[in-house]
């Protein structure tokens, strides 16, 4: 096991093509963690930002600023009574959030966040994701329909209805952005390292290439992926005005936690999609045109920076917060919180230092693994928080509006933005 | 441990083959029954696919992604039907759905 | 791409993965026909189509895995719930699950199996002793060269491709026309 172990560290491949098993399950234990905390913070993110939008301030007891709310939340959901509705079918009822479960997540085994940072590069990953992101729509009929009740009954076959109908055009969009992958080498790949490498071999991202296209294909995956994790404005089906919650109603405490879990890692998981397909994954901006070293010493800093501006903005509010003895734990605590992330920032400025000149020294290879999932994770940010904006923004459409869009605008415009993408394609090469 | 070959893979499909063909001469749900037409073209297609990497032919995939095409083709058919029956006779027991015309 | 990729991965454990997903489709499968609600039976199917996606996998055929994964667990099966949910009646959980000829059905069914695996056994010299190597260029693009042509030439498969599609808009009219209350 030591020799698997250490045979892996000098390697540039994923764990899965060096056929590594133990780094393969050490990555799926990081990126469990690792999920798990992106959702803790996007709960805190979506009730402030929401709030904020909103002209309140949100959770601002439990920790400093509602820090520590989604871990509050987190305990009363487990301590709560799990109660089971009489009639309901009780094998399936407590299946049906695994299955949403096992389907969100194992789309991570093929996530890249990085050219050797990913579980393993599956020939078809993005098949093999779309797939398995299908899968999640039968734990939703299945929660619905176990449930024994009408709302969450109606509630599930409208939500699978819209995620049907939106994962055409999804899919669509999709194959039009791999038609692009073999504008330059004449083959094209499934495989989502192979994506972002085509797209550092034409130098541009998908989403400018053959301007409009594939920007026209990149805004209907925008809206179809809204539409597929029922987010707003397509959370018909789950809104509490309407249909007092849909396929989740009778579900209470931890089930309904892992419901949550799943809707926020499908969320993770297909912004993780966007990205890789039309916003170049890993890659820093202008890595082509903005070539010199010293560009690639700037961009290393960013990491460090954008870490030491959230530690300068956690220092601000705890200059901020009022001087009474009401807040003084809060104070203290916030000011740890900034002396971590401060610590952090020094970190990676430290490692984006020494690993500027030298190519193949231990914070070089640091440097440039933190760099690629860096921007990755800042762009998958950037998607979440649209999401929280979008539904702070708009009204929620009507279900009939909902599915003649998907079916009516979207599935035309996907299938046009397809044909001519290949037709462009041709007469370009 | 013995090595995995071609003979296994033929194997699970055979077990799966009867149980499907078990479960279309048995079952009394029109449900299930169609469930267990899906477990035979499974069998089938599985059968294809070990025998297409024995001779190393992709002929055999091509063959089990036209199954595959058929059976959801066959599948909507099918429920379509049972649909429209259970509309006008209110049941979906095999046995009751004996006259052509009633 | 990661040349590691194509020259034949050596296989993880292969003779453990494949009991534990053979042995997973068979119980499934007789989960299937056994099980007196039909949502059950739905999900034990579920559990089947997946587990021989896995088989298909270790056979070296991903992109009938990622087809079988698309178009059985997350179109069909959802097809099904769908159906179930709506003929879905009280009756039919307290009715006798299967009919009357079963003594019957279960023998001739034994004799089918008895006759398969005496064909397998039978005919084991007929199948050469080792699994030929792997192609060389990716199984999804050999598998579009022979649906859609490679360059310069038909492929085998064009023609039957496109029936297929005729073969999916009938059936998609048909089962349209068939469930509406009016025509």
């Amino acid at each position: 096991m030591l020799n698997q172990f250490m045979s892996y560290l000098g390697s540039n491949v994923t764990p899965g093509s060096a056929n590594n098993q133990l780094w393969a399950l050490i990555y799926v234990l990081i990126i469990f963690a690792g999920v798990s905390v992106a959702v803790m913070a996007m709960n805190w993110l979506e009730r402030k930002a929401l709030a904020h939008f909103q002209i309140r301030l949100g959770p601002m007891r439990v920790g400093p600023h509602g820090l520590l709310q989604p871990f509050a939340d987190a305990l009363k959901l487990m301590l709560k009574e799990d109660i089971i509705p009489a009639e309901a079918d009780q094998f399936v009822f407590w299946v049906a959030p695994l299955i949403g479960l096992l389907a969100s997540f194992t789309v991570y085994t093929v996530i890249p966040f990085g050219p050797s940072q990913a579980v393993s590069d599956m020939n078809i990953g993005i098949l093999f994701m779309l797939g398995v992101s299908s899968l999640g729509v039968l734990g939703i009929v299945v929660a619905g329909w176990a449930s024994n009740s009408h709302y969450p009954l109606i509630g599930a076959l409208r939500s699978s209805a819209q995620m049907v109908s939106y994962e055409v055009a999804m899919g669509l969009a999709v194959v039009s952005a791999i038609l692009m992958t073999s504008m330059k080498t004449g083959t094209g790949t499934l495989s989502m390292l192979g994506i972002v490498e085509a797209q550092q071999e034409q130098g541009i991202w998908f989403i400018f290439k053959f301007f409009p296209l594939g920007l026209i294909a990149f805004v209907i995956f925008a809206i179809a992926m809204i539409a597929e994790t029922n987010r707003a404005p397509f959370d018909m089906a789950e809104a509490e005005s309407e249909l007092t919650a849909g396929y989740h109603t009778e579900y209470s405490g931890l089930r309904w936690s892992l419901f949550m879990l799943a809707e926020y890692a499908a969320m993770i998981a297909v912004s993780s999609i966007a990205v890789t397909l039309w916003l170049g994954g890993w890659m820093r901006p202008f890595p082509n045109l903005l070539h010199a070293p010293a560009w690639d010493f700037i961009f290393s800093l960013f990491p460090g920076i954008t870490f030491g501006g959230l530690a300068a903005i956690a220092f601000i509010g705890t200059a901020r917060m009022p001087a009474h003895s009401f807040f003084k734990v809060q104070r203290i605590g916030l000011a740890v919180f900034a002396a971590l992330l401060g610590f952090l920032a020094l970190l990676l400025l430290v490692i984006a230092v020494a690993g500027r000149s030298a190519d193949t020294s231990l914070a070089a290879r640091f440097n440039e693994g933190i760099g690629y999932v860096y921007w990755f994770v800042l762009k998958v940010a950037v998607f979440m928080y649209l999401f929280i904006w979008y539904r702070a923004t708009w009204p929620r459409y009507r279900f009939d509006q909902l599915m003649k869009i998907g079916w009516k605008v979207m599935l035309p415009i996907s299938l046009g933005v397809l044909m001519v993408t290949a037709i462009v394609g041709v007469l370009v090469s | 441990m013995v090595p995995i070959t071609t003979f296994h893979y033929l194997v699970v499909a055979a077990a799966l083959f009867v149980l499907g063909v078990i479960g279309v001469l048995t079952r009394r749900n029109v449900v299930i029954v169609l469930m267990s037409i899906e477990l035979i073209l499974n069998a089938v297609n599985l059968n294809l696919v070990a025998f297409s990497r024995m001779w190393g032919n992709l002929n055999g995939q091509v063959f089990s992604i036209f199954v595959t095409v058929d059976a959801a083709a066959e599948a909507a058919v099918g429920l379509g039907i049972l649909i429209a029956f259970f509309r006008n006779r209110e049941t979906i027991n095999v046995d009751e759905i004996d006259l052509l015309k009633w | 791409m990661n040349p590691a990729i194509n020259a034949g991965m050596a296989p993880v454990a292969t003779p453990g993965f494949f009991y534990v997903l053979a042995g997973l489709a068979v119980a499934s499968g007789v989960a299937v026909i056994t099980r007196r609600n039909a949502v059950h039976a739905a999900l034990a199917l579920i559990v089947t189509l997946l587990s021989v996606a896995g088989l298909y996998l270790m056979l070296y055929a991903p992109f009938v895995f990622a087809v079988q994964l698309f178009v059985y667990a997350g179109g069909i099966m959802l097809l099904f719930l769908f159906v179930i949910m709506l003929v879905n009646i009280e009756r039919s959980s307290k009715e006798r699950r299967f009919n009357r000829m079963w003594p019957v059905a279960l023998a001739a069914s034994c004799a089918l199996m008895v006759l398969f695996l005496s064909a397998f056994v039978k005919g084991r010299t007929l199948f050469p002793d080792r699994l030929m190597p792997l192609p060389e260029s990716s199984n999804t693009q050999q598998i579009a060269g022979m649906l859609y042509g490679e360059a310069g030439r038909m492929g085998q498969y064009t023609f039957a491709f496109e029936i297929a599609s005729l073969l999916l808009l009938v059936a998609i009219l048909g089962a349209v026309i068939m469930t509406k209350k009016k025509i």
